[in-house]
């Protein structure tokens, strides 16, 4: 539990909670059987003994936090086609949209925002989506763009479903338009960001009280640092990132202080 | 309180569907089959209407068909509730005026998440 701990938070800033061990076994298993391990025990065995990048990361992959849906808490997303984007879009002057959903899993989330903007197009704008995940594995299911029938269920009304989704083999596909608006990255946010460049609105919701106090001030500095001259930050309910203050009208939603006295 | 009506021939469903329903504050009733859920609204107007595809009398589409052909029968929602998972299926129960549609098997979370999505949660 220590050496599974000490590797997440070194290498990801992650915080695991050592009384969770429910978690460590219902993450590590299948990362045990996929690695050739007869148990979870033997494989923090090998992780310990061979010093492997290969599997430090697939344990710190494993780890990191997956929890995501379709339109997770609508209220946001309804925010961000009715305002949030318009508002965007109106002070763009032209250039496409920057959008970044950073963490976001199996791609929910950034599949949610590409749907919105296929339904509801924000007059006379272009769009650039991101989607960025530390873990590999799950960057690649979001990028197959296959979801189970569980899935689909979890937050997607029917009416999107049929118009977005393929019955597949097993399960759904989201159809290659909606699958093609999206541009993938690894991106541990502990690390330096700024390769990513600057955007007009970030997502990052639900990470930071998954990390050690050190890794959230890193990980909400280089969010803020991402973002663009009035560009919009949202977190999850309850997550604040020193230096924003709300955006005026965007209940959850957050801004640069001059940047809302200059908007103002 | 609300009401929900929860329309199946299997009786394992319509337990679990009442479960569910009661914890999430609905009152239940129940019906076998689409003639029998007629039947049952010819007295009361439940908020909501929980709907299988496949039954012996009467299909849940025939059902949801008459139901919106009727003086008022705009106003129950109806979540479709089905093995059937062809987004033709889909698409065909939505075009007779389902506004939800619920994939089996179901849990509690997917049942709240489609009664919200049909505004009566």
């Amino acid at each position: 539990m220590q050496l599974v701990a000490r590797l997440c938070a070194e290498r990801a800033g992650l915080r695991i909670d050592p009384e969770k061990h429910y978690l460590v076994e219902n993450r590590l298993a299948p990362v045990a059987r996929r690695e050739g391990f007869s148990s979870i025990e033997e494989f923090l065995g090998a992780v310990r003994d061979r010093d492997e990048e290969r599997l430090i990361w697939a344990l710190v992959e494993a780890m990191s936090p997956s929890e995501t849906s379709f339109f997770r808490e609508p209220e946001t997303f309804e925010l961000i086609a009715q305002k949030v984007l318009p508002d965007l879009a109106r002070r763009s002057e032209g250039r496409p949209l920057r959008v970044w959903a950073a963490a976001c899993g199996t791609g929910q989330e950034v599949y949610s925002l590409a749907m919105l903007l296929s339904e509801q197009p924000a007059a006379g704008s272009t769009f650039e989506l991101t989607g960025s995940d530390l873990c590999e594995r799950r960057l690649e299911k979001a990028q197959s763009g296959l979801y189970s029938q569980f899935e689909v269920q979890r937050g997607l009304s029917a009416h999107r479903l049929v118009r977005h989704f393929e019955n597949a083999e097993e399960g759904f596909s989201l159809s290659p338009r909606i699958r093609s608006s999206v541009r993938w990255r690894r991106v541990n946010l502990v690390e330096d960001v700024g390769r990513m460049g600057r955007f007009d609105l970030v997502l990052c919701r639900g990470l930071t009280p998954h990390l050690t106090e050190a890794a959230r001030e890193r990980v909400l500095k280089n969010l803020v640092d991402a973002l663009s001259t009035g560009g919009i930050l949202a977190l999850g309910p309850g997550e604040a990132a020193p230096g924003l203050v709300a955006a005026p009208g965007l209940a959850g939603f957050l801004m640069r202080a001059e940047d809302r006295r200059a908007a103002a | 309180m609300k009401v929900c009506l929860v329309v199946d021939d299997s009786r394992v469903i319509r337990k679990v569907a009442r479960r569910i329903l009661e914890d999430l504050g609905f009152e239940v009733a129940e019906a076998g089959d689409g003639a029998e859920a007629l039947g049952w609204l010819r007295t009361v107007t439940p908020h909501v209407i929980l709907l299988d595809w496949n039954m012996p009398a009467m299909s849940g589409l025939e059902f949801l068909r008459e139901l919106r052909a009727q003086p008022r029968g705009e106003a129950p929602r109806v979540i479709f509730c089905s093995v059937e998972n062809d987004l033709e299926r889909i698409r065909e129960a939505l075009s007779a005026g389902a506004d939800e549609y619920i994939m089996k098997p179901f849990d509690g979370d997917i049942v709240a998440s489609k009664l919200a999505m049909a505004g009566v949660l």
